[in-house]
């Protein structure tokens, strides 16, 4: 076809038909319908506006949120799009954080450093684990469906071995190091300067600095979905044996698709470890890549969009547990007895969402979205 | 010599309880095709109902084991049948994840009816040892691998023998065709839960035994299963016994040599063997030692 693919669109929506396509490209675009373009766009001037209205420990949980985002849409792109389950991302995001930590942080008696810019920290916290996912990914291309997710548990015990026990590099078991020093082209991030006559602290930085990682990863992601390479994800996913049948090589595939996944987990990791502060080699154990998966399941199996959706849900939860709990009478306080505690409802909660997410709303979030999202578009018809 | 046929046993004892746990699992494998991670949470509550029947109600011990594994069926069951029984036809995965959160919501259970304190069970072997074949060794250690193997053997020979089994069995093979045979399938499965429920309550009573007691933290020892259930084939009891059996020896031989052998690996490594041994035979047997491969239709 030699029609140039983005002039036939826009006469298409210059004639008020903006859904019609005349072309596989744009009927492929990420934002494929004005709409889409308008609100997505305003989202991300609210979303950049709103640390400067928000109180310093929410900016902060904001940027938990990125982080989890970013993760997460790793995990969705070899768990929910090339549909290997991996329980290791914990792993992943460990090794990530403790190469940014080698690279940037500083060098003490008990832990090595070497103090190097955020500019090269950050992508070799990405590209370690990616090597390190890429001589994992024949192992696990080997095997199957659970007999994959329990080999990639043992990857979460193995690693919690080794980071315990290298001291050098993560401060050994309880005690911990500092993380990898946030200083970008020779800026330090941590110190307060202004901006247009506003202050901007150290969180807002996080903020800003994640969400951007956040937005060129996501754009990336969304694309290589849409790519002959996302399409080889779903056929493995789909019919694996039909997908080889067809030309497209397993091996290569999952393989592609556990190093990518392992990127991103590597850049999650180092970024979460910074924005948390000291961390313990402990913190990367099974209930982080529970936590990973949630993010995926609760957001939405093989969307990007999804992803992020799952990545609010799961780490404001809690925060929304623990304001509402001030009002239940049967949910003890951080002081008195009652008969729950808040973490423990937290948890609680936690679990029982997954469970009714799967039975009730397979799609998760991004389900609900769509459900909604159509509702309203045929209104006032139900179709 | 002393030192490593101790070791062995020692081994043998923990890998029975791994076995126990591991059956259980491949009980509920075989009927639903789901992996139950809920089975650590399952096996504190066994600890606890054990506890609480012998210590508390003062109950002779055995009657309190066999309460505590009536209790803990019925919780099993009760979970297959509010959580996972709408899952069925769902993949395998998404059921997994349900028995996840299951899994949560019941270590948060157990956590709040354990809080922090250290059960013991009340069992009768305590720290005593006895000789067999002119070595000392803990009557635990040989309570574990009785009681195993015994309740291992009566779920074999119910499998194999009694008509219920039968129905189980065809269940696994093809739960559309034994429907149609009038096997009521969705009993099938709560059966699966009641006797994991049940195995695990055992393995949990055991665990607690002699010097270790039970913590809300004891639960994680039986992901310890999982490696085991993988190394000896998804679907094979006979595969997660010996595979038990191996990966208990193997550790309890690690704890004892590689500190002082192979110190470069770093303390608590028995911690991590199972799972290097799992992987080191997924390398060779992808579908475990005893699974039976996959064939697919095209």
């Amino acid at each position: 076809m030699s029609v140039t693919t983005e002039g036939a669109r826009r006469r298409g929506a210059g004639r008020g038909r903006p859904l019609l396509y005349t072309s596989y490209a744009a009927d492929q675009a990420i934002w494929n319908t004005p709409a889409k373009r308008v609100w997505t766009l305003a989202l991300l001037v609210a979303v950049l506006a709103l640390p400067f209205y928000l109180d310093r420990d929410l900016t902060s949980l904001l940027t938990t949120v990125f982080v989890y985002a970013i993760g997460g849409i790793g995990l969705n792109l070899v768990t929910g799009y090339a549909g290997q389950v991996s329980l290791g991302h914990a792993f992943f995001l460990g090794l990530g954080a403790y190469t940014a930590a080698v690279f940037g942080g500083e060098a003490t008696d008990d832990v090595v450093g070497l103090g190097l810019d955020m500019a090269i920290w950050l992508p070799l916290a990405g590209l370690v684990p990616a090597l390190v996912g890429f001589a994992v990914a024949p192992l696990a291309a080997r095997v199957r469906g659970l007999y994959l997710a329990i080999l990639t548990l043992g990857l979460v015990f193995i690693g919690l071995h080794i980071f315990n026990e290298a001291d050098s590099i993560t401060g050994g078991a309880g005690v911990g190091r500092a993380p990898a020093e946030p200083v970008l082209f020779g800026v330090d991030l941590t110190t307060r300067f202004e901006l247009f006559g506003t202050r901007v602290n150290r969180d807002m930085v996080y903020y800003i600095l994640c969400l951007v990682v956040l937005v060129v990863l996501a754009v990336a992601a969304r694309n290589l979905t849409r790519s002959k390479w996302g399409r080889a994800f779903a056929a493995v996913r789909d019919r694996d044996v039909a997908a080889e049948v067809m030309g497209v090589s397993l091996l290569r595939t999952k393989t592609l698709a556990f190093t990518i996944s392992s990127f991103y987990a590597g850049i999650a990791g180092a970024l979460l470890s910074v924005v948390v502060g000291r961390i313990s080699p402990n913190t990367w154990d099974l209930f982080l890549s529970i936590d990973f998966l949630a993010v995926v399941l609760i957001g939405g199996v093989a969307t990007i969009t999804g992803s992020i959706m799952g990545a609010a849900f799961v780490v404001l939860l809690p925060r929304l547990v623990d304001e509402l709990s001030a009002y239940l009478p049967f949910i003890s306080g951080h002081t008195g007895e009652g008969f729950l505690s808040v973490f423990q409802l937290q948890t609680m909660i936690f679990g029982a969402l997954i469970v009714l997410f799967l039975v009730l709303e397979p799609r998760g979030l991004y389900g609900l979205w769509v459900r909604v999202r159509n509702y309203w578009k045929a209104w006032p018809f139900s179709y | 010599m002393d030192e490593l046929i101790a070791s062995v046993v020692r081994g043998l004892g923990i890998g029975s309880t791994y076995a126990l746990l591991g059956v259980g699992f491949v009980i509920i494998y075989r009927a639903t095709k789901v992996i139950n991670f809920a089975q650590p949470a399952l096996m504190i509550l066994g600890g606890y109902f054990t506890s609480l029947f012998a210590t508390r109600a003062g109950l002779p011990f055995p009657v309190a084991v066999v309460a505590a594994m009536v209790a803990v069926a019925a919780i099993g069951a009760l979970c297959e049948r509010v959580a996972l029984r709408p899952m069925v036809g769902e993949p395998p995965f998404a059921a997994a994840m349900v028995t996840v959160g299951v899994f949560i919501v019941l270590l948060i259970v157990a956590f709040r009816l354990i809080g922090t304190q250290v059960l013991t069970v009340g069992d009768p072997w305590g720290l005593s040892r006895t000789s067999v074949l002119g070595v000392s060794v803990a009557q635990v250690d040989i309570a574990k691998i009785v009681i195993s193997l015994v309740a291992i053997g009566v779920i074999g020979v119910f499998l194999a023998r009694s008509r219920l089994g039968l129905a189980m069995r065809a269940t696994a093979l093809d739960q559309e065709v034994a429907l149609a045979q009038g096997v009521d399938v969705g009993r099938i499965f709560g059966l699966s839960w009641a006797i994991a429920g049940a195995l695990a309550a055992l393995a949990g009573m055991l665990i607690g035994t002699a010097s270790g007691g039970i913590e809300a933290t004891t639960a994680l020892v039986a992901l310890k299963a999982l490696p085991v259930i993988i190394l000896g084939g998804l679907d094979s009891i006979k595969g997660s016994v010996y595979a038990g059996l191996l990966i208990g020896v193997a550790e309890s031989l690690t704890r004892t040599y590689q500190p002082e052998h192979a110190p470069f690996l770093g303390a608590n490594f028995d911690v991590v063997v199972p799972y290097v041994i799992m992987m080191a035979v997924l390398m060779v047997r992808p579908y475990g030692l005893f699974g039976t491969p996959e064939v697919q239709r095209v």
